[in-house]
């Protein structure tokens, strides 16, 4: 076949009963977790807010929850849960990687041995 | 290869399952912009491991409990959350081949995204009148480049955006402006990853300690 798509065409026609099926549960699922985030966001300044709960417990939380919203972002709302994905996750895993070791090294060369 | 083309062909009257990924153009796109996520990861790694570094350094202006106002930054984080979820309807359109929910979610996308950028802005504007100029200690120097640099790809973001939703207004879904789309709402969910982080570390722990 040597015929070409045109690119520039509008897409016409419908979804697969399937897909739309797919489509839908994935919106279910995405609300879900839109609703559990603000759930998370809101028990983290709450935790901070909050005299009767120590900052000593409520920090680590808070950074426990922002690793969590990370997480969910990343796999459900960007979609790399997703079949495909592997060099997507390869690459971002990559920038985590590096991330980490940068941000403690950067506190501890200015914060720690600064003084 | 000559395979999946013919494939397509067929099914013309069928909206591909990834409009966004059956060019080679759409996939080269997606898989170069995980490519690019992932260095900017290490970007605000960097920033945010100097904010760290520097946050004690107050000098004699205003620190982190005279300045934040818990509130005000959790409607950001709300507005910002709620912008991401928006912008996942638009994938969800854009897979059923519905342009005109692509529009109209991406639309709402940047008016949040406008919104938060507006607080933002009014926000950087109370602290200089409360007297945190750039330059005014080592903690105002790295809190300013750290959020002001978020800000600076949230104004990215909505200018690029808008760009998309002027240029194809009125084009239908399209497999090239299909990964387009896609690789701008990518950008916004990452801008909001960047977030979540930047109101734990500089807003949360500012008050918390």
């Amino acid at each position: 076949m040597s015929e070409h798509v045109d690119p520039t065409a509008p897409l016409k026609g419908e979804v697969s009963k399937k897909t739309e099926r797919q489509l839908a549960r994935e919106m279910r699922n995405q609300i879900i977790t839109f609703v559990f985030m603000v759930f998370l966001v809101a028990l983290s300044f709450l935790g901070i807010a909050s005299e009767a709960i120590p900052n000593g417990f409520a920090i680590p939380f808070s950074l426990l929850i922002a690793a969590v919203m990370v997480v969910i972002q990343l796999y459900y709302f960007m979609h790399l849960k997703d079949k495909g994905t592997y060099w997507p996750n390869v690459f971002i895993w990559t920038g985590i990687f590096i991330a980490a070791p940068t941000v403690a090294s950067l506190m501890l060369l200015l914060g720690v041995v600064k003084y | 290869m000559a395979d999946t083309q013919s494939q397509v062909h067929q099914e013309t009257e069928m909206i591909p399952d990834h409009p966004e990924k059956v060019t080679l153009e759409g996939k080269n796109k997606f898989l170069g912009f995980w490519f690019f996520l992932g260095g900017e990861t290490v970007l605000f790694a960097s920033l945010i491991g100097t904010y760290l570094g520097l946050r004690g350094g107050t000098a004699d202006g205003p620190g982190a409990t005279d300045l934040f106002h818990l509130p005000l930054v959790f409607v950001m984080t709300m507005i910002l959350l709620t912008s991401s979820l928006t912008s996942v309807f638009a994938v969800s359109a854009m897979h059923k081949g519905n342009m005109k929910g692509v529009l109209t979610w991406m639309w709402i996308t940047v008016l949040l995204g406008a919104t938060f950028l507006g607080f933002e802005i009014y926000e950087f504007y109370e602290y200089v009148h409360e007297g945190l100029g750039f330059t005014t200690s080592a903690f105002s120097g790295a809190f300013y480049t750290l959020v002001g640099t978020h800000g600076a790809h949230v104004a990215f973001g909505i200018g690029w955006i808008l760009t998309l939703l002027i240029r194809y207004r009125n084009t239908g879904l399209t497999l090239t402006n299909a990964p387009k789309f896609y690789t701008a709402i990518l950008y916004w969910h990452f801008i909001d990853v960047v977030w979540v982080f930047i109101f734990t570390v500089v807003y949360l722990l500012g008050i918390g300690g």
